[in-house]
């Protein structure tokens, strides 16, 4: 039989405000073991917290950007469970009135849009880090990340496939740091998922038993363990068996997942009111001047730069998913330079040499005028585009202009027809075999000619020119 | 009221106690839920739940890092701590 | 007449024309808590260096002519109020070690204002009781009558200054643990409306019903007191911003044309004696031009129920962090996590905890929360409008502060549900957020003291004050000390 998965992901982002969400702790990762603590975020007797207002400014940002709902009157609740990571033994949470609701979000997966619901997002604190390595038969608490902000966005069960919800987590983090309120860098924890996996008969409309996937902190682990668990339950549906309802651990490194806990071992949390916070009211003014910050989301910008463009979907698709590099495009094509010469340098070199030091594209040394430039002297023939990459390679080194560097490495290219036509002059005289391949018809020796032109040259002439006059010679050895 | 040892070791068990049968007996836990229960009676459905006494909204802080506290200050109660953590018996999850 | 048997205001006046230096003083009620501690055992912890130390610093003050009302006068901390570099214990196993590396909002406050503290007063284990039995380290006793209980959970508080152990004296009070105590020891306890004085740094029994009060040894030292702990603290959102009064700028306002309604179900259960009492306490309203009348508050019936619902709900949630891993005691049988949690908190914590913690969790799990504890927070909508209504009538309402004076030690410590049936006078102001002060109001026919407490509609303490101030100056009881 064929089965249709249904997929609903449970996404956990960050938040990059300067401050942890009750306490004053700098939110902040990669420092030294338990030095960004205080006694309220390690859960000290009698401490109580306060809400930091970033985390409701950006957690209505996300739920704008996400087209949700906002909750005019919403507030906080405790999730009550025993984990050496979570100092309180409850982590505050939102149960029944998150922040956002019933928004949506489209993705696109080969060149298909689809439109995937999202329950809600509510605002909640993450837990410590357990190390586990170090001591055989224990574990040490690390207490940093103790009350760092965190957005959680639950979907509806609306993908399909694992490359859905790729396509959804991929989408979910460029939007996230589009707006600025999640850096999303999978490396350092900020993001993790819980998907939830079901299985139906094609063709029926009720839900299958679903499993809930904990463990998920890459896209393309997400979409491996996605399709893991479709295989390992289309295995146990096929065999006849049924699916329980139970929660499993993705192990990304070994590309399985296991047993975490059944139906019966499920936690029972005690979700009840957080005494010691207030309900957070949103009125109109405040979602109004959240939207006023919003930028052009990363959907209508590709929409924009495919009309206004004239790019590729391909190439348009990969700058929008990059905010950096997309600010940069846009630079540049405010300083007057080729929509489609400037995507080329960003998508193909540029991206190359930003890949190969270890950089970003926020990391990129210099300024979109520089790449124009550069654009520039290419265009007007000074340099050729070989040179040009050069060029660039030397701009990722020092911080001199184009037209500096191509004085330095001497690559200013000879463009001038007298100052050329005695070295295609000799080269022809230096290669009679190839004179007399073209006279009979062979143009490759043009080709060829060229080639030994620009040797001559080194590397110096223009080739556009000396094809010219190459061309412009053999026919006039040919007719004569 | 009747409540049977099976749920009350299952609350226990939530609560991270261990209850030996003596203590279960000494705590007396029917004769409390008794208690409480005496609200049973009362038709509350018609009536809003009340979380806070105030009606005071909107207790934010603005995001302004301030120190943290010195690491041997946070750990000083700690039962048993090395490498500048706490140390627990091994977790497995 | 000795230091330690003077009140705030006297001590302050003595201090202020230098009759008495806070070195004598503070060294009158150590020497005094040296004489009486063995019998009424109020204190958990006394520092005598630390307070001398702090005397001196207070006198070098009051030499400078930067004193104020609070500056050089010895004070008692319960033990669940933070102190920096000093143990506070919450009379716990669990925290018998534990030295908190920040001051809780009023300790600060206190320190700030020059106050001399002298120790950390004994309690119910976390507050939870009405006996000060459920100590783990001793049973403070009564100092009118040693064989009876001083009350609770602050019972350490209200016997430390009944004793003449501490000038005045800091508690807590979550369903009535500075009032009833300060009722059985004859002395003044303030519960403040919810959200007046920070919870910030008390270590936390029910967040939604603790208050710190003062227990003082007159009205005036009680104003004098909330003056120095009340106001907005940034660490605690249930922290009120509003402009405050002076405290003891209202006390002379007197009765006259004031209304004071007297809840007939609270007195149903009373015992005669105390009746009798809070009769007298109503012919005095009567006599200084009060109007006093009956009124009706039968929906704090089911105070009871909800209160024991909603405090145990949240305590469960509260001291789930008590489990051997960052502080306080680890058991040393274990051999997973499981077990250093499980044997931890079977070690660490006495019954009367374990059974509050069982009970709110049972409230709060899985297919219970509807039937107990969103029903008691129903229930709180109803009571507290119930108060509503009586205060758009009444200014203050009167009723007694327990149904009987002091019980005995061990009398009631094996019955739960008789201990809690004691609290219905006290727990529905906790419930509804109200200011309710208890004040001395007589002697039973056993000889013990019999409380009676006044409560206001929300941040009306200073018309509270006033109240009871007119009830103090117009009776004895608060001039009749115990003999030691």
């Amino acid at each position: 039989m064929n089965y249709e998965p249904v997929i609903g992901l449970e996404f956990h982002a960050e938040l990059s405000t300067d401050t942890k969400i009750y306490c004053s702790c700098k939110n902040e990762f990669g420092q030294e073991v338990n030095t960004s603590c205080c006694p309220v975020c390690t859960g000290m007797p009698g401490t109580l917290p306060v809400l930091n207002k970033k985390v409701v400014d950006y957690a209505i940002k996300a739920g704008l950007a996400l087209n949700c709902s906002i909750t005019r009157r919403s507030k906080q609740d405790r999730k009550n469970y025993f984990y050496p990571d979570l100092p309180k033994a409850y982590q505050v949470s939102q149960f029944d009135l998150p922040l956002c609701t019933d928004g949506w979000v489209e993705i696109e997966v080969d060149g298909v849009k689809k439109r995937i619901g999202i329950t809600r997002i509510h605002i909640e604190e993450d837990a410590g880090k357990l190390i586990h390595a170090p001591l055989g038969n224990a574990s040490l608490v690390d207490f940093n990340r103790c009350g760092v902000p965190l957005i959680e966005i639950v979907s509806e069960p609306d993908l399909r496939s694992a490359k859905e919800a790729r396509a959804y987590m991929e989408t979910l983090k460029t939007i996230l740091s589009y707006i600025g309120v999640s850096d999303c860098k999978m490396e350092e924890g900020s993001l993790r998922c819980d998907i939830n996996v079901s299985l139906r008969p094609e063709g029926q409309d009720e839900f299958g038993t679903r499993t809930e996937m904990k463990n998920v902190s890459t896209f393309s682990g997400g979409e491996r363990a996605i399709e893991y668990e479709i295989a390992r339950q289309t295995e146990i549906l096929n065999a006849g068996g049924t699916i329980d309802q139970e929660t499993r651990r993705w192990d990304d490194v070994k590309g399985e997942n296991v047993l975490l806990r059944s139906k019966e071992e499920a936690h029972d949390y005690r979700y009840f009111p957080e005494p010691d916070l207030m309900p957070i009211v949103v009125d109109e003014e405040w979602i109004q001047s959240i939207r006023a910050e919003l930028p052009e989301l990363p959907g209508v910008k590709k929409a924009r730069y495919l009309a206004e463009y004239g790019i590729t979907d391909y190439e348009a698709g990969l700058i929008v998913d990059n905010k950096e590099m997309a600010h940069f495009y846009e630079e540049c094509i405010a300083l007057g330079a080729n929509p489609k010469t400037v995507a080329n340098w960003v998508l193909g070199d540029i991206s190359r040499f930003l890949k190969d030091a270890e950089m970003s594209f926020g990391q990129i040394p210099f300024g979109a005028d520089r790449l124009c430039a550069l654009i520039k002297e290419i265009d007007g023939g000074a340099i050729s585009g070989t040179a040009g990459k050069k060029v660039l390679s030397a701009m990722f080194e020092t911080a001199k202009t184009p037209a500096e560097l191509i004085e330095e490495l001497g690559l200013k290219q000879i463009s001038d027809t007298s100052a050329l036509e005695a070295l295609v002059e000799q080269v022809i005289a230096a290669n009679p075999q190839s004179l007399d391949d073209y006279k009979n018809g062979k143009t490759r020796a043009l080709g060829f000619l060229v080639g030994q032109c620009m040797k001559e040259s080194r590397g110096k002439g223009n080739p556009q020119v000396i094809n010219q006059l190459v061309l412009q010679r053999l026919e006039a050895y040919k007719n004569a | 009221m009747k409540i049977t040892k099976e749920e009350i070791l299952h609350v226990a068990q939530l609560a991270r106690l261990r209850l030996s049968d003596a203590e279960m007996d000494e705590l007396n836990m029917e004769g409390v839920i008794g208690f409480a229960n005496q609200l049973s009676e009362l038709n509350l459905d018609e009536v809003e739940p009340t979380n806070h006494v105030s009606d005071v909204y909107n207790v934010l802080r603005a995001d302004e890092v301030k120190p943290s506290f010195d690491r041997d200050d946070i750990l000083k109660n700690a039962p048993s701590k090395e490498r500048g953590c706490v140390l627990v018996p091994k977790v497995v999850d | 007449m000795q230091p330690y048997e003077l009140t705030i205001h006297e001590s302050a006046e003595l201090l202020r024309d230098k009759k008495i230096s806070s070195r004598e003083l503070t060294q009158s009620v150590l020497d005094r808590i040296n004489a009486v501690e063995d019998r009424v055992s109020s204190y958990i912890t006394v520092d005598a260096d630390a307070a001398l130390a702090c005397a001196d610093k207070a006198d070098a003050r009051i030499a400078a002519g930067e004193a104020g009302p609070l500056t050089g006068i010895p004070a008692a901390i319960k033990d669940n109020i933070c102190t920096k570099d000093v143990a506070t214990t919450c009379a716990s196993k669990m925290l018998e070690n534990f030295v908190p590396p920040y001051d809780a909002f009023v300790s600060k406050r206190l320190k700030d204002a020059g106050a001399v503290l002298v120790g950390k007063a004994n309690m119910d284990e976390f507050a939870m009781g009405s006996s000060t039995e459920t100590s783990y380290f001793k049973k403070t006793r009564n100092p009118y009558n040693l064989d009876r209980v001083p009350g609770g959970s602050s019972g350490g508080s209200a016997a430390a200054v009944a004793a003449d152990e501490a000038i005045f004296a800091l508690g807590s009070d979550t369903g009535g643990s500075v009032r009833q105590p300060a009722s059985f020891c004859s002395v003044v306890g303030l519960k403040p409306t919810y959200g007046l004085v920070s919870r910030y740094g008390l270590v936390a029994f029910a967040s939604s019903l603790d208050q710190i009060g003062p227990i003082t040894k007159d009205v005036t030292d009680c104003a004098t007191v909330l003056n120095a702990i009340a106001g907005h603290d940034a660490m605690d959102s249930t922290s009120v911003k509003m402009d405050l009064p002076d405290y003891c700028s209202g006390l002379n306002a007197g009765v006259k044309g004031k209304h004071i309604g007297v809840p007939t179900s609270y007195l149903t259960g009373a015992r005669d004696d105390v009746r009798k009492c809070v009769e007298n306490a109503i012919a005095v309203y009567r006599s200084l031009g009060a109007e006093v009348e009956e009124c009706d508050l039968s929906s704090t019936d089911y105070a009871l129920p909800a209160y024991y619902i909603i405090s145990s709900a949240e305590a469960s949630s509260n001291l789930a962090r008590f489990d051997g891993v960052k502080y306080g005691y680890r058991t040393e049988n274990f051999d997973s996590l499981t077990e250093l949690y499980c044997n931890t908190r079977a070690e660490g914590f006495g019954s009367e905890v374990k059974r509050r913690i069982m009970l709110g969790t049972y409230a709060l799990s899985s297919g219970y929360y509807d039937a107990y504890y969103k029903k008691a927070l129903q229930a709180r909508t109803l009571i507290k409008r119930n108060f509503d209504e009586a205060f758009a009538k009444f200014d203050a309402l009167l009723t007694p502060a327990y149904p009987t004076t002091a019980f005995s030690v061990g009398e009631k410590a094996n019955n739960p549900v008789e201990m809690y049936a004691g609290d219905l006078c006290t727990v529905s102001v906790n419930i509804a957020g109200l200011p309710a002060i208890v004040l001395p109001g007589g002697f039973g026919t056993d000889g013990m003291p019999i409380g009676i407490q006044l409560i206001g509609n929300a941040f009306s303490e200073q018309t509270l004050l006033g109240t009871a101030y007119a009830l103090e100056q117009n009776t004895d009881a608060h001039t009749v000390r115990p003999t030691l």
